[in-house]
């Protein structure tokens, strides 16, 4: 009676640190009356700031909501509607949606789009139509811990990671692609594709034209496919402003060749909307064989039809979704430049960022050595003694230590400040018991260093990690 | 030879694995060409291909309207809004699987309890089927799968997965009903060939036969699961379309009777888009006695959740113990009616059915109309229904059918008068067949009086009170 290999498997990845931290989070999360000693949840990449617009919006729309159109009853059209290819209203709204966030220089076909149940299914979903068992895409580090499963999990490809490090703020470079696709090569992988994620998770920041321009003439040279995982396309609330895949092949004139065949995009609703329950992902490809068996595909995750009239309805709304972006985007800045503030004032810098729901933190004077096991420590005693969930960077495959993801769009303002000040309470507490080793006898050495030791063995439940 | 184009794709993107390029397919576009409308397109193609629940809508639609709390647009159903916006965890809202549970009890006549934490999400039961596949079997690997079965199954069991589905061949002998020996025969071909045998999937209501499974069948097929150490799959999704009597009895009814079967090798599958008629909402579920494929797929669920949205409509709807009492059991009248409405419609015609007392569908016999008793007769008469009667039903072969001349006909998604048409037209066919057949016949000495009775017994049938052809509204046509 035993089950399938992927059953048995660990390749869906959520033993890994990302998911444990979440684990401790619901098991004692915080609320500020019931719960304020709980931890606070800062590894869920989350949008919830502008609810009250999308609130808003609904309480004046009702219709849209109670499955009537111009007051009519459409309930048994929604009901019936299981067409692979999505409402043809819901698939116009969300190109004309995507072309605004992207300044209008890039126009979509909605023939083109296929609907999918979320990201996560966008990416596995384009990765089936791909590559076959075995074979490689590259992917720069660090990355949304998510793809190990998306990615590799039911497929069976393989991701070879592409290494970017701070010395370059890590940035995609030249030389580093080319040592991924050797990499793959040595290890007898066939190297299908390169998926970027732009703007990045989990850095928080768009990809440059220097680098776009050296993907696309990546994949032109070695003949592969390029996704381009834009979900976090409307959550770019600095300049640079966003510059996707596509302005760039339209600017080089790369329209209806070979490459632009080879172009995809993943799009969904999550991150810019904040409706990660609604399940709203899209696959954009100019391939239409790559449309065409994506779209059949998708009978394994469509969107439910009640969904998709809902936001069609809202995003077609010319007075809601613009304003909606720059309200959001606003808002998003605002945030981020509370959190940066926070964390600079108590002497902990942040990747320099422009989008996202998230700061890339550096917290490697932290660290008791420049190891992974050190950061690990580190990230423990975050959670459980500092009470912040937050995603240590070795789960986002980061090549360097000490690196922390931390979120700041899923929570109040003063959740945010209590969060900052746990932290600093943290760090003085820390740099207290350092100095005062500098100026005392070894003893005292060997005590600070037993206290370390006993923080990073002691779990609040007691087990063993 | 693969086009440099293909090359660049996987294998699973460009082969046919999706089944869509099938010659069954011709009646789907037949259709999508040219549809049937009762005013703008009467000689139009009518769509009986398609297993929809569309006879207890206006029950549904009614619920919707007195609650619209429920579909988050009244001020207090918007102030929930955000939280259901941002709830992605893949166990589901709780007050959803828990009125999930308590319905699927209800369709079983609460003999059986379920476990909400054992209810996992999919993508429509299309998603179900996949994610158990990828949990319990490996490719190469193969399920075992009597036939006729739903051409879906190909693509849902094998395509990404890699599986392979070996056929229980079935035969009309019996009514179609599987037997022992068909079972270990297939199993024994399987390990001729060396395919790893890892479960069995059985569809209870039968689609496309409109059947249910008794108590000896499931028995023996638990039975025989058991006794292989194999996996035990029950496709039930149209456990809420049984109408007559036998009635239905759930595999979670015969695990409980079977204290000495393994029920980790039990699975469920389930579905809202036949029972309550909403394919367009994507309700999967997935439920399982093994706790390892639970977590496993509900992993997988990421791939294919449930709206949030759809979730709270759901979970109110389904918690609606008085609606749901009316709506089961009004529905299962209707689609009564409706099913006596075609097969007796047939039986005048002298077309037999499948007997049967689910589904949406009958399961139709025109074997006679053959001109041989092979496939390609079968594909022969189906192209003269859909091109010439201009009716979509679906041929025998496409559900793997071991005998030509059984088509799939489904009742359930048109109205009345949409049906009065479709009998019309499948008496036209009946009667031009019975003419070719009368002139193909050898030349025998045939009283007149003998021949001129036999066509006044049809008048006499088509002229009946009870005759579909006999209804004012077609005659006011005509």
């Amino acid at each position: 009676m035993t089950l399938s290999k992927k059953a048995t498997c660990n390749s869906h990845g959520q033993d890994s640190s990302y998911f444990l931290g979440w684990e401790e989070y619901e098991k004692n999360p915080y609320d500020q009356l019931h719960n304020p000693n709980g931890i606070i949840q800062m590894g869920l990449a989350e949008n919830q700031l502008s609810f009250d617009l999308l609130e808003s919006w609904l309480a004046a729309n009702p219709d849209a909501a109670s499955f009537k159109r111009d007051g009519q009853s459409i309930f048994r059209e929604l009901a019936l509607f299981q067409d692979y290819h999505g409402l043809p209203a819901f698939k116009n709204a969300m190109v004309k949606f995507m072309s605004e966030i992207r300044g209008n220089k890039v126009k979509f076909n909605p023939n083109k789009l296929v609907l999918t149940a979320g990201a996560t299914s966008a990416n596995e979903t384009l990765i089936f139509c791909l590559a076959n068992p075995g074979e490689a895409v590259l992917l720069p580090t660090p990355y949304y811990p998510g793809f190990d499963r998306d990615l590799k999990w039911r497929t069976g490809v393989e991701i070879v990671p592409i290494h970017c490090t701070s010395s370059n703020g890590f940035r995609i470079t030249g030389p580093a692609l080319e040592e991924a696709y050797q990499t793959a090569q040595k290890r007898n992988l066939k190297v299908k594709g390169v998926l970027v994620t732009n703007p990045s998770n989990p850095l928080g920041i768009t990809l440059t034209r220097t680098e776009l321009d050296l993907l696309v003439d990546f994949i032109d040279q070695k003949g592969i496919h390029l996704i381009s995982d834009e979900i976090y396309s409307g959550t770019v609330f600095d300049s640079p402003s966003f510059v996707s895949i596509m302005e760039v092949l339209i600017n080089r004139n790369y329209i209806n060749t070979d490459v632009w065949d080879r172009v995809h995009i993943v799009y969904s609703l999550s991150k810019d909307l904040g409706l990660p329950g609604f399940r709203v992902g899209a696959i954009y490809s100019n391939d239409d064989m790559v449309v065409a068996a994506a779209t059949k595909m998708s009978s394994f995750g469509l969107v439910s039809s009640q969904t998709q009239y809902l936001l069609s309805a809202m995003l077609s709304d010319d007075k809601f979704a613009p304003n909606y972006v720059v309200e959001n985007q606003k808002r998003l800045k605002d945030r981020h430049a509370m959190l940066v503030r926070g964390l600079k004032a108590i002497g902990i810098s942040c990747l320099k960022s422009n989008a996202g729901l998230f700061c890339w933190v550096d917290m490697r004077h932290l660290l008791t050595a420049n190891t992974f096991q050190a950061e690990i420590d580190l990230w423990k005693k975050i959670v459980y003694e500092v009470g912040l969930n937050i995603s240590p960077g070795s789960s986002c495959h980061c090549h360097e230590p000490g690196w922390f993801r931390v979120c700041f769009a899923n929570m109040s303002e003063d959740t945010l400040n209590r969060a900052v000040q746990r932290m600093k309470a943290f760090v003085e507490t820390a740099r207290a018991g350092f100095s005062q080793n500098q100026t005392r006898s070894g003893s005292r050495r060997k005590a600070f260093t037993k206290w370390v030791f006993r923080l990073s063995f002691q779990d609040r439940d007691g087990r063993e990690r | 030879m693969l086009t440099n184009q293909e090359q660049l794709l996987s294998k699973i993107a460009s082969n046919d694995g999706h089944g869509e390029n099938s010659a069954f397919f011709d009646g789907w576009k037949a259709y999508d060409s040219d549809p049937y409308h009762p005013t703008q397109n009467p000689n139009g193609v009518i769509q009986m291909g398609l297993a929809e629940n569309q006879l207890s809508m206006d029950l549904v639609e009614e619920w919707v309207r007195n609650n619209p709390q429920a579909s988050i647009c009244t001020p207090k159903g918007a102030s929930q809004f955000k939280d259901i916006a941002i709830y992605q965890d893949y166990h589901g809202l709780p007050e959803f699987r828990n009125a999930v549970a308590r319905f699927m009890e209800k369709v079983r006549g609460n003999r059986v309890r379920f476990d909400p934490d054992r209810i996992v999400m999919s993508g429509g039961a299309t998603g179900a089927q996949e994610t158990l596949a990828f949990c319990l079997a490996d490719p190469g690997e193969a399920l075992l799968v009597p036939t006729p079965y739903y051409p879906g199954n190909d693509r849902d069991l094998t395509w990404r997965t890699g599986i392979e589905l070996i056929p229980v061949v079935c035969d009309s002998s019996n009514d179609f009903k599987f037997t022992r020996d068909a079972l270990e025969t297939a199993f024994n071909k399987a390990q001729e060939s060396n395919t790893k045998v890892k479960g069995l999937l059985l569809n209870n209501p039968s689609n496309p036969l409109g059947t249910v499974l008794d108590r000896e069948a499931l028995s023996m097929a638990i039975n025989f699961i058991n006794d292989k150490n194999i996996h035990l799959i029950c496709d039930e999704i149209y456990s809420a379309t049984v109408f007559d009597e036998p009635g239905f009895i759930s595999i979670a009814e015969i695990l409980q009777e079977s204290p000495q079967t393994n029920p980790e090798l039990i699975h469920i599958i389930y579905s809202l888009s036949k029972d309550l008629g909403f394919p367009g909402f994507r309700v999967g579920i997935l439920y399982s006695y093994n706790d390892a494929v639970v977590s496993c797929a509900r992993k997988m669920s990421s791939f294919g959740l449930v709206s949030t949205q759809t979730q709270l409509l759901l979970a109110s709807m389904l918690s609606d113990e008085e609606f749901l009492e009316k709506f089961l059991a009004e529905s299962a009248a209707r689609l009564c009616a409706r099913r006596s409405m075609l097969c007796q419609g047939l039986a005048q015609m002298g077309v037999g059915s499948l007997k049967g007392s689910a589904g949406l569908y009958c399961w139709m016999d025109l074997r006679r109309l053959l001109k041989a008793a092979t496939f390609e007769a079968e594909m022969e008469l189906w192209r003269v229904i859909v091109n010439d009667v201009r009716i979509n039903v679906s041929p025998g072969a496409s559900f793997h059918c071991s005998e030509p001349g059984w088509f799939r006909v489904c009742f359930a998604n048109m109205d009345d008068e949409t049906m009065r048409v479709a009998l019309g037209r499948i008496s036209k066919l009946v009667m031009q067949s019975n003419k070719n057949s009368e002139s193909r016949k050898p030349c025998r000495r045939r009283s007149k009086l003998e021949i001129s009775l036999s066509f006044r017994r049809l008048d006499e049938i088509m002229m009946s009170p009870h005759s579909p052809m006999t209804s004012p509204l077609v005659r006011a046509r005509t």
